[in-house]
């Protein structure tokens, strides 16, 4: 079904048509997809939404597709899990994890917004569909553009782990490795957008790209019967999936899903990044621009796109940011882990970290219904915790160096 | 003719220099600003160059070297 009326200034308010266009011509502010939300009202119903796929495309009246082909069959409906370990270790009596680490196909929240890329790229008649990544993103177009049979190009810094590379190698799209450094591929991918008739999903498919990220707002929704959260965390690096996550939340209100939003959006990030919530935390409207420097490499954007939009989302929602050291971002994927049984990647790690100083300065309270955003699986990142977790505990290959080890007896018991 | 849309930031220092029109001389492109704020301690434009491409990469390389931060329209597009 095709709900959209157009894009439209996020700044000046001016209208487009649903093409491959990001930026204003009138004043340079960025595009948004604009809804006929009068004829998705008239459509949609809880019912509608549960007999659907399970996946993101169960929200499909509410994605900027026209359908019904949708690429990336299995993005989204993760769990929820309800966290009464991390929970009850935090104080919370009723806190939820969404767990984007599963989500499929590449276990990170980037497979949301890239099957709405790609569907809407193929819709406008796209063949070749590229990002400019430094993990995640880069997975995820890849693994997609194979499944749908597109021709991909992912453009790298020359500095790039050689793990995240290989990532990328095994689904045999274009690997363009830039002799430069983040600012020299952020620059040249800009201008080859501009130049090549290409689906670039982070540039001139943002518009549509974006969106992606709503579902994890309705699926939220859904899985908690239909009720909004008090609080949520999500980590940031663009602002753009906080952004979003507010107006997913509106947009069941406006289309009649929900009765009320009265959600409270809290935005994290690591030190070494963090100019998003160092304007909020300094009372400013903008914020200004740095140099990455976190083991959080998924939020590593020193300059956002949404950064002032996540600011303006927040302060909307009487919202809160804060932002944590390495060191607690390696203690919040370790309580996690040992807590939930959950491996999140340094994002995770952020998102925890900046729940429990929430929790800690009294901004997120013991009753309220809180959901924590884990956008990322650990095995993306083993790296950052590898000199944090111990090591085994080596014995001789006897049941005596064993007992000796762990001090059980027969019956049980006992630890190293 | 080309054109590329800039996102440009000004440090402290820089503010009060008539930068625009300096490049509008020093080099062969047209300039033209779209949209700015520009503050006591801090100032942005979002600015579009015209002309041949390898005199608007002159032009960039001369904004930088000029002390002002020089972003493609769109920030980060790296994720």
């Amino acid at each position: 079904m095709a709900t959209m009326k157009a894009l439209v200034c996020r700044e000046c308010g001016k209208e487009y048509p649903t093409k491959a266009i990001h930026v204003c011509e009138m004043c340079f502010g960025p595009l948004e997809v604009k809804y006929n939300y009068e004829e998705i009202k008239r459509n949609i119903s809880r019912k509608k939404i549960q007999d659907g796929p399970d996946s993101i495309w169960r929200y499909a009246d509410l994605l900027p597709v026209q359908g019904p082909t949708y690429l990336g069959p299995h993005a989204g409906m993760t769990p929820l899990v309800r966290a009464k370990n991390l929970g009850a270790f935090l104080g919370l009596d009723e806190l939820y994890i969404k767990n984007d680490t599963v989500n499929h196909p590449t276990l990170s929240f980037k497979d949301r917004v890239v099957a709405v890329a790609i569907t809407r790229a193929r819709e406008l008649g796209f063949e070749t569909i590229a990002c400019a990544s430094t993990g995640n993103l880069a997975n995820s177009v890849a693994a997609h553009a194979a499944a749908a049979g597109m021709r991909a190009y992912v453009f790298i810094p020359g500095d790039l782990e050689a793990a995240k590379v290989l990532g990328n190698l095994i689904y045999k799209p274009n690997v363009v490795e830039v002799e430069g450094n983040y600012d020299d591929v952020n620059r040249l991918c800009s201008e080859i957008a501009g130049e090549h008739g290409w689906a670039f999903v982070n540039i001139n498919i943002r518009p549509y790209y974006a969106e992606g990220s709503k579902t994890l707002a309705y699926e939220t929704v859904e899985q908690l019967g239909w009720r909004t959260p008090d609080q949520v965390v999500i980590p940031m690096a663009s602002g753009s999936l906080l952004t979003k996550i507010w107006k997913g939340l509106h947009e069941m209100k406006t289309v009649g899903l929900i009765d009320d939003v009265k959600t409270k959006i809290n935005g994290a990030q690591a030190e070494g990044c963090s100019p998003i919530s160092t304007a909020f935390k300094s009372g400013r409207d903008f914020f200004k621009p740095v140099k990455p420097k976190t083991i959080a490499k998924s939020l590593a954007i020193g300059n956002p796109a949404d950064g002032y939009y996540a600011l303006k989302a927040t302060a909307e929602s009487k919202g809160s940011m804060d932002m944590v050291s390495d060191d607690e971002v390696v203690e919040g994927i370790k309580l996690l882990a040992q807590t939930e049984g959950i491996f999140a990647e340094t994002a995770g790690g952020v998102t925890i970290g900046v729940l429990q100083k929430l929790v800690k300065q009294g901004t997120i309270k013991k009753s309220d219904v809180t959901v924590a955003y884990i956008t990322g699986n650990g095995l993306k990142t083993q790296e950052a915790v590898i000199d944090a977790v111990g090591r085994p505990h080596r014995i001789q290959p006897s049941l005596v160096s064993f007992e000796q080890t762990f001090k059980v007896g027969k019956h049980g018991g006992g630890d190293a | 003719m080309p054109n590329m849309k800039f996102h440009i930031r000004f440090p402290e220092d820089k503010i009060k220099e008539p930068i625009i029109y300096q490049i509008g001389h020093e080099f062969k492109i047209v300039t033209n600003v779209r949209r700015a704020d520009v503050r006591e301690t801090t100032g942005w434009m979002d600015l579009e160059l015209t002309g041949d491409s390898t005199e608007i990469e002159r032009a960039v390389a001369g904004l930088r070297k000029k002390g002002v931060i020089v972003d493609p329209i769109e920030l980060n597009v790296v994720e």
